[in-house]
């Protein structure tokens, strides 16, 4: 019996994302299992109950009878009172039910305890290990990219100035300067957008090892002279000593008076937002100048930030909004319904529309927050990624390549000493004749080596088989043998020389002539 | 025809070879480069017979269109999969006319006369040495044609004490080379001649019944170079210039390509003629690899590529085996008319010949602008959305560049864990040739497309 994927509607004010697109539904149709949609679930984010009615959804109008016929219910945002209804989501989940959402278990202790009196099993999608293999399921990275993005449009939709210099025929504009604090998922997708919007970007990040990331997306790289280690695990950073934030707080003050745009993006896990940027820099910054707090809905890296609110202080515009992803509804729904579908087809290795929690799995363990009613979350801290530590490890060795150890220069010296006496001896005690011949030899080896070298590597196989050809020129040593003069003997072994060099030659030619052949030209 | 009428066509004839092998430096020169090979051939031929005093021009004009005939069907029949073996056994032809001649120039009662003192000895000894390489080349040839024809198993044959046979033999043919040249008669000389010849075959079996499959490019060039040095030692032994001459010219030129394969395999030529793997690992145990492999389906596959801007395409040994290029190529077409850049990127030993992969591809008819060489491929992969690997695994590794105790540390490869997103296709999780096992596997951008190359790819192409 194929278990039912029910997908509500999302009740959260102003939530315009869906859990699952007509083109995620079909990958969970082929799963195996059986989906149902509440009526409207996907108009927000431009996808019509026909189109999903197209792949094979079942459309349910009732939020109850939604919840009282699926097996699965798939929700981007965390169970909340539905406002309609009265009622709250959790307690719509009845035993053996399964539950995919964000729920943010560290904030919503008491939420975790309401589902986990459901006895329904639950997977909290913020809380997938943050490891290679579990990458496709990371919504948090999927959302934070869409955010990073839609922080540089907002700004810009906010700033009075154009983001590209320009030259124009009435007059120069200069490109705006956009500092981005916190190299993550989010930071380095709003580099990536300020950059191709053309404004000079610079970023900060106290891991100082994402340098490289933030250089490879166009932005420069601020430091502070302090060194410290910032890798709090999982893709994070962690609490800075008091010494490396005064510095930082610095550098801040000083980047204020410049910038026209800051998108701040720094978050700690299970703290709130660290505080970056104080009354005072905003006082200090241009009037016009934008600031987009991406950490808005944890307490803000903004000292004046209120969320899901525009405010104005200081001629500077802040924007508090904690729905970045949500204003990019239907990329954001294809992206979070993919890592869903993504989690199920995990769970569902046969492809029978069942599904199994392997709490042996470090992934599905690390993303199960509550198990048939018993909750499990926090997981036994997951291992940090091995692959990345070895490589680090390798870095830190110089790769001494064998060669350069080998070649000291005096081999050289000598084989050329042996070559020049050789040569010596070989004058003495041959005869004229010989050394004519050599000296033939000698520079017809250097002018093959010449002309080899030249030779494009592409054309190896037809070389080889040229020389092949041309190798079959020992037919004139049998040609010249092959006289009345001689023997029998030396008659016979001769015509077997021509007879063999014979194939050489055209076969040698002509396999060259037909392999050359193939070799085209890309006509367009 | 005189004397001075033979040496300006003998002349005219090693210009032409020369502008042959010149020709080869671009597809586009390549083919008048191969109709000036075959002009200077027939001037020789031409010339060499209208110079002699042939005891039958018939004859040989009866030997030759033999010799013609079974050349030119061979050539218009072969697959181009087949090229490595073709080349193996031409190699050996020569090596066998080398042995041939050198035989008939010993027993030739004329020849002999007109040599004394030091010229003799010089004389006796370009005849042995003429027929050592080429016998050499004749029976190294032969299994290394059974090898890639798969009559013989590419596993290397290693003997105990091989090294001390090898030098054994050696010695031997040392010896019998003083006493060739102390023989005082005909037939004392020629018993001597044959005792070598027998060591020198059984040297050639040895040392190529020793070098395993994917050692073939080195092996196969090799031989290439010996069969040039056989016909520039008979070229002595005749003294005639236009043999020394081509002969030094092929000789080189199969020198470079075991030079070039050898580098490329991050082995020293010496390692790979003496047999085994690895013999000369450094210090200290490569670097475990662990982790885990993220799978990818041909449909996923095909909807990637159909999005990308940028692929390049990666083949090993494995797309040939699997016969994949044919698909491959119809893919790019439609890749490319869909405005994508496609790309081939070619390791220098992916395939059994030098130049292996560029037959293939371009037989599948791939255009040569966009199968590119390793070198000119990396700088370009960063910006590459896609690369597809498909049969290629040592070629590919990492390890090569960041594991200096891995035994393909220094190795050149294919970088193309650099790309944005790497698809490597592959049967199973086996190690490749060398037996080292492949971090690039558990890369954080690489997807693996398990099954059959051939299957995969015609999903692919169904799907695009």
């Amino acid at each position: 019996m194929p278990l039912m994927i029910g997908i509500p509607r999302e009740i959260h004010t102003g939530e315009r994302r869906v859990a699952a697109t007509p083109e995620t539904s079909k990958a969970l149709l082929k799963l195996g299992f059986t989906i149902a949609l509440e009526a409207g679930a996907g108009e927000r984010a431009s996808f019509p109950d026909d189109l999903y009615r197209e792949v094979g959804v079942e459309i349910v109008s009732g939020t109850k009878a939604l919840w009282e016929m699926a097996d699965i219910i798939l929700k981007i945002r965390a169970p909340e009172v539905h406002p309609r209804l009265k009622v709250h989501e959790a307690t719509l989940l009845d035993e053996g039910m399964y539950l995919l959402s964000l729920i943010w278990p560290a904030q919503n202790e008491e939420l975790l305890r309401k589902l986990a009196e459901s006895k329904a099993t639950v997977l909290a999608m913020d809380s997938v290990p943050r490891i290679s293999r579990a990458q496709k399921l990371d919504a948090l990275s999927s959302m934070a990219n869409i955010g990073g993005y839609r922080a540089v449009i907002e700004a810009a939709s906010h700033f009075g100035r154009f983001l590209t210099g320009q030259i124009t025929a009435a007059g120069n504009i200069p490109p705006a300067k956009v500092l981005v604090i916190g190299a993550g998922v989010a930071g380095l997708a709003a580099i990536g957008t300020a950059n191709s919007m053309g404004a000079i970007v610079r970023a900060f990040d106290t891991r100082p090892e994402v340098k490289e990331q933030v250089e490879s997306m166009g932005a420069e790289f601020l430091e502070v002279d302090l060194k410290e280690d910032a890798d709090g695990g999982g893709g994070y950073a962690k609490v800075m000593s008091p010494e490396f934030i005064k510095a930082e707080m610095a550098l801040f003050t000083e980047q204020a008076m410049e910038v026209d745009i800051i998108i701040t993006t720094a978050l700690i896990p299970g703290k709130p937002a660290p505080r970056l940027i104080t009354e005072a820099m905003m006082e200090v910054m241009n009037d016009g100048s934008v600031i987009v707090d991406m950490a808005s809905e944890n307490g803000g890296n903004c000292a004046l930030t209120e969320p899901d609110k525009v405010v104005v202080r200081y001629g500077v515009t802040l924007i508090g909004y904690t729905d970045l992803p949500s204003r990019l509804p239907t990329q954001a729904s294809q992206l979070f319904g993919t890592n869903l579908k993504n989690l199920l087809s995990d769970m569902c290795k046969e492809k029978d529309g069942e599904i199994t929690v392997d709490m042996e799995d470090e992934v599905i363990r690390g993303t199960t927050v509550i198990k048939d009613g018993v909750i499990t979350w926090p997981p036994p801290e997951p291992a940090r990624p091995p692959i990345i530590r070895k490589r680090k490890k390798i870095l830190d060795e110089p790769v001494v390549s064998k060669e350069e150890e080998k070649s000291s220069g005096y081999g050289g010296m000598i084989a050329a000493a042996v070559g020049v006496a050789a040569m010596a001896g070989l004058g003495m005690v041959a005869p004229p004749e010989f050394l004519a011949h050599f000296t033939v030899f000698i520079l017809a080896i250097f002018v093959g080596y010449q002309v080899v070298w030249n030779v494009t590597p592409a054309l190896h196989t037809p070389l080889m088989s040229v020389t092949n050809a041309i190798s079959g020129i020992i037919v004139i040593g049998a040609l010249v043998q092959f006289t009345t003069e001689t023997s029998t003997v030396v008659m016979v072994l001769s015509f077997v020389a021509i007879l063999i060099a014979a194939i050489n030659i055209t076969g040698g030619f002509l396999v060259t002539q037909r392999m050359l052949k193939m070799f085209q030209k890309y006509e367009d | 025809m005189t004397e001075g009428l033979l040496t300006a066509a003998y002349i005219i004839a090693s210009i032409l070879f020369i502008l042959s092998l010149r020709g080869l430096s671009h597809p586009e020169s390549a083919r008048s480069g191969n109709i000036y090979g075959m002009s200077g051939m027939l001037i020789a031929v031409i010339a060499t017979i209208l110079g002699s005093q042939s005891a039958s021009v018939e004859a040989i004009l009866v030997a030759m269109i033999i010799g013609g005939v079974i050349g030119a069907v061979v050539a218009m029949r072969v697959e181009m999969t087949g090229m490595p073996q073709l080349v193996a056994i031409l190699h050996s032809f020569v090596g066998l006319a080398a042995v041939l001649v050198g035989y008939a120039n010993y027993l030739d009662p004329a020849a002999a006369s007109h040599f004394s003192g030091a010229a003799k000895t010089i004389h006796d000894v370009e005849i042995f040495l003429g027929i050592l390489i080429g016998a050499v080349t004749f029976t190294g040839s032969v299994i290394a044609f059974g090898k890639l024809q798969a009559v013989i198993g590419s596993k290397p044959l290693l003997l105990p004490a091989r090294h001390w046979l090898n030098l054994g033999l050696g010695l031997a043919s040392i010896w019998l080379g003083i006493e060739f040249v102390n023989a005082s008669t005909v037939s004392e000389g020629a018993t001597i001649l044959a005792m070598m010849t027998i060591i020198a075959l059984a040297f050639g079996v040895h040392m190529v019944m020793a070098i395993g499959g994917a050692d073939m490019p080195v092996v196969v060039s090799m031989l290439n170079s010996y069969s040039g040095w056989a016909a520039a030692a008979t070229g002595f032994m005749l003294s005639n210039d236009l043999l020394i001459i081509t002969g030094a010219l092929v000789g080189s030129s199969g020198a470079i390509l075991s030079y070039i394969m050898s580098k490329a395999m991050n082995r020293s030529f010496i390692s790979v003629i003496a047999g085994g793997f690895g013999t000369t690992s450094g210090g200290g145990s490569s670097a475990e690899v662990e982790g885990e492999t993220v799978s990818i389906t041909a449909e996923e596959t095909a909807g990637l590529l159909r999005e990308a801007k940028s692929i390049v395409i990666v083949p090993g040994y494995g797309m040939a085996v699997a016969q994949a290029q044919h698909p491959i190529a119809e893919i790019t077409k439609r890749l490319r008319a869909n405005g994508a850049n496609v790309r081939f990127g070619i390791h220098p030993v992916a395939g059994r010949l030098p130049g292996h992969m560029n037959v293939l591809l371009a037989e599948a008819r791939v255009p040569y602008d966009i199968v590119l060489e390793m070198d000119e491929i990396n700088g370009d992969l960063p910006n590459t959305d896609i690369v597809l690997v498909i049969g290629a695994n040592d070629t590919v590794n990492p390890a090569a560049k960041d594991d200096p105790n891995s035994p393909i540390a220094g190795m050149p490869v294919v970088e193309v864990w650099n790309a944005k997103n790497v698809i490597v296709m592959k049967r199973g999780m086996a190690s490749g040739y060398a037996g080292v096992a492949n971090p690039l596997f558990f890369k954080e951008n690489t997807r693996m497309l398990f099954g059959d190359a051939k299957d995969g790819v015609d999903t692919i192409l169904r799907e695009l």
